[in-house]
């Protein structure tokens, strides 16, 4: 079996609008997952102690059970129940809830990376709670937290094949089906092997790039 | 614990204290800090409170600012009850509500300046006014530039903390806790954490503060120079209690308890 670049180069546009769809599935989760896993972290800081408790054991529930069993979940289940999704929704939400869950813990981290001194001193200016985490806590818990919300997008751009079992078209369900159309393998997943690569490398310098911006202009150095 | 009997609702007549404790007490655990404590500080006046580590002066002010609560007593502001509140004909414990109703008229300073690091200093006195008073922002910029004239902090207007010294910092500090126009101001050993040379420039500020704005000021302090000569009083803390009170010159002058006097030597042989 030798490399046939003739194919390579035709199944490329595939490919390409494959890789489309595999960014679309990773940035909508990873939205979902920023703006959902903030929530939980905060809801997990109240002072209402049921809800706190209900909030973290269904974080350690999601932590600790397999992504792929959450997408089948959302998918199959969720229409017994009357929620009835396409595989792009599904997708989305199980892969969004799965890493709001683990992004709720670098938000948590950051949180509490947050001198105490910070939240007297809004409470001497009398601000509220509220007033504390928006103007004051939050701003300063992102720096510390970008490197590890970026580590997780990576994670989560790595994660999108599995939406390929319940048939969304991203990269390795193209791949798939390329490959049992001519019976070449060989070809289509060198292809997407290569272009996880070519996008998850720069990502990670991006993403490093970004936290030293961000710190300069908070003025953190 | 919350016994409130005999306390008024509130304090009227026009020579009422504009602090007021009223047999205070403070406890972490079995730790008694503070023991039944009276204190009242009138309008305009500036009262140092020093003694020796752990004898609960800084709690004082924590307590007052409501970043500690307290265990037993009460603590009254300008004539109205700030720990508990009015209800059924008694004082009940006050509610957030409340608290932030009442915490307007107190500012405060702190050993470790904590001013907000992703704000510039005219940023961090502008905060106060815009978000929590609601001010138009050219308004509060307006008064934030005026208090940071005053505090000699103007043309570091739009530096971030990490660029400023530590001396520099406590003045946009001062100007930060000002720009919300508190009747009460604390001062928490506001010194403590800087290097020699740059106390003066701090001091300077809390000086001209006691000399013309006639704003009540307590201060914790260990610069026993800077406490006499800009107190109207001083107290002297031993134990959770006040051991020995009385004006400046008095008090370092001619110390009558045994305590008062072998702290205030102690802290002469350290200079």
């Amino acid at each position: 079996m030798e490399w046939r670049w003739d194919f390579t180069w035709d199944i490329l546009p595939r490919l390409i609008e494959a890789t489309g769809n595999t960014l679309l599935a990773a940035g909508g989760g990873y939205a979902i997952a920023v703006v959902l896993g903030l929530v939980l972290a905060l809801a997990q800081r109240t002072p209402y102690r049921v809800l706190t408790w209900v909030v973290r054991e269904i974080v350690e529930f999601i932590r600790s059970t397999p992504l792929l069993l959450q997408i089948f979940f959302v998918f199959y289940v969720g229409p017994q129940f009357g929620i009835r999704l396409s595989p792009w929704a599904s997708g989305m939400i199980a892969i969004g809830l799965h890493y709001a869950c683990y992004l709720s813990e670098v938000y948590r981290g950051g949180i509490e990376s947050v001198a105490k001194g910070q939240w007297e001193a809004a409470t001497a200016l009398n601000m509220t709670t509220m007033q504390t985490y928006r103007r004051i806590v939050i701003p300063q818990a992102i720096p510390p937290a970008v490197s590890g919300l970026g580590n997780y997008l990576v994670g989560i751009f790595k994660d999108t094949p599995m939406l390929s079992v319940i048939g969304v078209t991203e990269l390795i369900h193209t791949a798939n089906t390329i490959g049992s159309e001519n019976f070449r393998f060989l070809e289509p997943y060198t292809m997407v092997g290569l272009i996880f690569l070519a996008i998850s490398l720069p990502t990670a310098g991006l993403i490093r790039a970004f936290e030293r911006y961000v710190r300069r202009k908070m003025g953190l150095q | 614990m919350d016994d409130l009997k005999g306390f008024p609702q509130e304090l009227t007549g026009a020579d009422r204290p504009m602090v007021s404790f009223r047999k205070v007490g403070k406890a972490y655990g079995p730790l008694t800090v503070l023991d039944d404590l009276d204190l009242d500080v009138a309008e305009g006046e500036m009262v140092s409170i020093i003694g020796p580590s752990g004898s609960g002066k800084t709690t004082v002010l924590r307590m007052l600012m409501t970043l500690e609560e307290i265990n037993g007593g009460c603590i009254y502001i300008d004539g109205q009850p700030l720990t508990h509140m009015p209800k059924n004909g008694g004082l009940v414990r006050a509610n957030q509500r409340h608290l932030r109703a009442r915490r307007v008229d107190i500012g405060m300073c702190f050993q470790h300046f904590n001013l907000f690091p992703h704000m510039t200093a005219l940023e961090n006195c502008m905060e106060g006014p815009v978000q929590v008073l609601g001010m138009p922002k050219t308004e509060a910029r307006a008064r934030s530039e005026e208090l940071l004239e005053m505090v000699g902090m103007i043309e570091k207007r739009d530096q971030h903390p990490s660029r400023l010294s530590g001396g520099q910092q406590q003045r946009v500090a001062i100007a930060r806790a000002l720009a919300m126009r508190p009747k009460v101001m604390l001062f928490d050993e506001v010194t403590s954490a800087l290097d020699p040379e740059v106390i003066g420039e701090v001091t300077n500020v809390i000086r001209g503060l006691a000399s013309e704005h006639k704003l009540t000021m307590l201060m914790v302090t260990h610069q026993m120079g800077f406490a006499q000569d800009i107190s109207d009083r001083v107290c002297f803390f031993y134990g959770g209690k006040i051991e020995e009170q009385g004006p400046a010159s008095e008090l370092f002058g001619n110390p009558q308890r045994e305590r008062t006097q072998q702290f205030l030597s102690a802290v002469k042989e350290a200079v």
